[in-house]
């Protein structure tokens, strides 16, 4: 099991964490509805933790540090996703809207 | 009495008028009647405590006398005694002979604080023979003076109104501060007198100064119409400035008298040891020490009135006469003979060493002594006269001085002292007599001190008229009966011995001097003839009347030493007689035992060109003594007294002289006027001229203009400088900040996606900047 892991290339998982990325960035960026933007971060950090893993994986698998960051990541990004969301709702009911454009009121 | 008691005694003598003008200056001025008696009482228990000392000391030379001890050369009884009283410099207690600042150069190491241990200047007192014949003299002249004060300012009358100017017949208002003044001038006198040493001899001298300024200008409020007359206020304040510039120099003498003798007491100074000492040692010699006689004698020059000098005392006649009496003939102008017979052992070394002192003293004192008998010719002041005479005659002890004569100048002093006191009251006398007659008439124009105003008084006053004739012959020496013969013929003998000696001087002296005694007799017998003889040429001659017992009592106690004093000087050689066999020159041998013993050691050094000795007869000056007073008398009277003058007759000697040399006297050799050109009137141009307008405007103004402009401009540049750059500056760089503001306000739009877009973007290059450093750098 091990043996048909270490069989394929560090880079694959590279690549696809940053795909994943780059489709979280690109929602993050495009999307106009904010929980659809929460999602998009979820992608990020999806990414990262992929990218962490593998990281640990090939290097230094001895040593749990890989792990232990990522399940860091997970729990912020729990933590994160609740607030979020509460923002979000928070601010449907006193605005009537989710469109992230239409937030602009800390600019003034 | 014993040692203690007389130190005591000594002591205490000035201590008496000094109390009584603390009393009446702070409790008693108001009450005539106190102020004169505390006065009197004060000056009276001086006069005992002087003459109980000075008793002593005569005691003491009688009994050497009777006993046939040399009198001079036993050594002169003496009663001292000092004080330690001002700390010089300070001293480490265990290396006592150095400063603080050379023991350390040293390297002595002291435990001691440094302690004033090493010298002092001390106050002290002393008795000797000399200062005994003037605590004889002084106190009774004094006490006559205050009791002819009393008259004088009308005790009794009533109370007079106008402060500050005479109150003709009435009180004088400020009774208790004329008194109180003169007695504070009699205790500078006294300390004076009594002093041990240089420094509290000085303090007694400006104590005197001090007096005489108040004193002549008593009336201070005193105006006249004649604009050359000088009014009581400015002669006050001219004898004060003019004695300043002697004293000055005085000052000077006196520190350099305590660096070369490193005291200043009289006794370890002037002996023979400590002058040839002095006279020794390369630092000093005979030059420094005829720097310091010469420094001292300018402060005599300008106490005793002697040229160039003189010039206050005339004016000092502004003062009332008593004033007038107590000033120049008692105490101030004596005290200035009185120093130079001080330090008299130094003046003979250096007259000996350096003939210019000799020529200068003696040459002073002769010029002086003419130039003063020529002005006194044509005053018609009555006080006047005396004022020329005073100055006469001190001239004659200084010359006599300038010659070596000690004690003749010693005897002069004395009795010019009584003499002229009594001759200063007798003028007051008819003054006062004057303007009873005045005030009785209601002439208040003519002047009651012009004596062509008066003739006449004789039968008016006959006390004054007497005792008057009595003092004035004593001026003129009237032969043999009168002291001021005796010491002026002392002061001739002197003069003409050393003549004989050889030294110029004293023939220069002999001669001017003998001129000076003829127009002495002229001009006395000029002043009594004016004065008392014909008929009176004014009204105010005309009632006038004898003055009261304040002042007529003085006048007969004063005559009686203007004929007796001159009889314990006659020389224990006269008439040619063997020495002592006749007459015993007891002034001579009392007054020259003080400096006896000292001579004898600088003749033996050859420091000096005599000792105390008795000149050798000669019937030289005798002659020459009994031709001038006689004549003089005689010539006085066959142009004053055997015609006196009518009413409105101008002076005969403005015939004889010619006017311009009559006016040349009248207006005093023009002295007055030379120094009012050469020193007063350049010193008020500078004063109001240059000092103001070039220094305080020119330079001073200018440079504080000139301050103010800098300021100013300094001031603008900065108020440019701040306007373009905090202002200006400022503005520009707030203007740009705001135009940069505008430019990236619109990157906040607050939508989020647009600010993630530009972190995305900004990360980006972020990561290219790193990329390109790590590979492609």
């Amino acid at each position: 099991m091990i043996e048909a892991v270490s069989q394929i290339p560090l880079s694959w998982f590279l690549i696809v964490a940053a795909a994943l990325f780059s489709i979280g960035l690109y929602g993050v960026l495009a999307r106009r509805n904010a929980v659809a933007m929460l999602m998009s971060v979820e992608l990020m950090l999806n990414a990262v933790n992929i990218n962490l893993i593998a990281f640990w994986r090939y290097i230094d698998p001895l040593q749990p540090t890989g792990v232990a960051w990522a399940i860091f990541v997970l729990t912020v990004a729990a933590a994160e996703a609740a607030v979020g969301l509460a923002l979000i709702i928070s601010i449907y009911r006193q605005r009537d809207s989710v469109i992230a454009e239409e937030l602009d009121v800390l600019k003034y | 009495m014993s040692e203690t008691t007389l130190t005591a005694l000594t002591w205490l003598i000035p201590a008496g008028p000094l109390l009584a003008f603390f009393l009446i200056l702070l409790f008693l001025k108001r009450n005539h009647t106190a102020s004169f008696i505390t006065a009197w009482t004060g000056i009276g228990v001086a006069l005992v405590f002087s003459w109980i000392v000075a008793g002593h000391m005569l005691g003491i030379y009688w009994q050497d006398y009777q006993n046939k001890t040399d009198v001079l050369e036993a050594h002169p009884a003496v009663i001292e005694s000092s004080i330690a009283w001002l700390p010089i410099g300070d001293y480490y207690a265990d290396a006592p002979h150095m400063l603080a600042g050379e023991a350390e150069a040293v390297g002595h190491v002291s435990t001691a604080v440094p302690q004033y241990n090493g010298q002092w200047l001390s106050m002290g007192v002393v008795v000797d023979p000399l200062n005994t014949l003037m605590l004889i003299m002084v106190p009774f002249t004094v006490l006559m003076i205050f009791i002819y004060s009393v008259g004088y300012h009308n005790y009794g009358q009533p109370l007079g109104t106008k402060l500050g100017t005479p109150n003709h017949g009435k009180e004088e208002p400020l009774f208790g501060r004329f008194f109180a003044m003169m007695s504070l001038f009699a205790a500078g006198m006294l300390i004076l007198v009594v002093a041990d040493n240089l420094l509290l001899f000085f303090i007694g001298w400006e104590i005197m100064g001090f007096c005489s300024y108040s004193l002549i200008g008593f009336w201070y409020a005193r105006t006249y119409d004649d604009p050359n007359k000088i009014p009581p206020r400015y002669a006050s304040i001219k004898a004060f400035m003019t004695t300043r510039v002697a004293d000055v120099v005085m000052l000077l003498g006196i520190v350099y008298y305590y660096r070369v003798f490193g005291t200043l007491n009289f006794s370890q100074t002037m002996n023979g040891e400590a002058l040839l000492r002095a006279a020794e040692s390369p630092a000093v010699g005979l030059v420094g020490l005829a720097i310091i006689t010469l420094l001292l004698f300018t402060g005599t020059d300008g106490k005793s009135a002697q040229w160039p000098l003189h010039v206050w005392l005339p004016d000092a006649m502004e003062g009332p006469t008593p004033v007038s009496a107590v000033i120049h003939a008692a105490a101030m102008v004596s005290a200035g003979i009185f120093l130079l017979l001080r330090i008299f052992p130094l003046i003979a070394v250096s007259i000996h060493s350096n003939p210019t002192v000799g020529i200068i003293i003696g040459g002073i004192g002769a010029f002086t002594a003419l130039m003063a008998a020529t002005m006194a010719l044509t005053q018609s002041d009555v006080k006047g006269v005396l004022a020329f005479s005073t100055i006469s005659q001190l001239g004659f002890m200084v010359a006599a001085l300038g010659v070596g004569g000690f004690i003749a100048a010693t005897f002069h002093l004395l009795t010019h002292a009584f003499f002229k006191a009594l001759l200063f009251m007798g003028s007051g006398s008819i003054i006062h007599g004057m303007e009873h007659g005045a005030e009785h008439v209601h002439d208040h124009h003519t002047d009651p001190q012009n004596m062509f105003n008066m003739g006449g008084l004789r039968q008016k006053m006959p006390i004054t008229f007497i005792t008057f004739v009595i003092g004035g012959f004593a001026l003129a020496g009237f032969p043999f009966i009168t002291a001021g013969f005796w010491s002026k013929d002392e002061i001739f003998v002197e003069a003409f011995a050393a003549g004989t000696e050889g030294n110029f001087m004293g023939w220069v002296v002999f001669i001017t001097l003998v001129l000076a005694a003829f127009m002495t007799a002229f001009y006395t017998m000029r002043q009594i003839a004016l004065t008392f003889l014909g008929e009176p040429r004014t009204p105010l001659a005309e009632h006038a009347h004898e003055s009261n017992g304040f002042i007529t009592l003085p006048l007969i106690l004063l005559s009686i030493p203007a004929i007796a004093a001159g009889f314990v000087g006659i020389p224990s050689n006269f008439l040619g007689t063997e020495y002592k066999s006749v007459f015993v020159n007891h002034f001579h041998d009392f007054a020259g035992a003080i400096y006896y013993e000292p001579l004898a050691v600088l003749l033996e050094a050859g420091l000096v060109s005599k000792g105390i000795t008795t000149p050798d007869w000669s019937w030289v000056p005798i002659s020459a003594s009994l031709i001038v007073a006689l004549g003089g008398l005689f010539l006085g009277w066959l142009v004053y007294g055997r015609q006196p003058l009518k009413a409105g007759e101008p002076d005969p000697l403005l015939r004889t002289l010619g006017e311009p040399l009559y006016n040349f006297l009248l207006n005093r050799w023009y002295w007055d006027s030379l120094y009012d050109r050469v020193l007063i009137r350049p010193t008020v141009f500078v004063s109001e001229v240059v000092v103001p307008q070039i220094m305080d405007k020119g330079i001073i103004d200018g440079l504080l203009h000139l301050t103010v402009r800098i300021t100013f401009a300094i001031g603008g540049a900065m108020a440019a400088f701040e306007r373009a750059v905090f202002g200006d500056g400022i503005d520009w760089l707030k203007d740009r900040f705001l135009d940069l503001a505008r430019e990236f306000r619109t990157f906040q739009s607050g939508k989020i996606q647009e600010y993630a877009l530009l972190s995305t973007v900004l990360a980006w290059i972020f990561a290219a900047f790193i990329l390109i450093i790590n590979f492609v750098l």
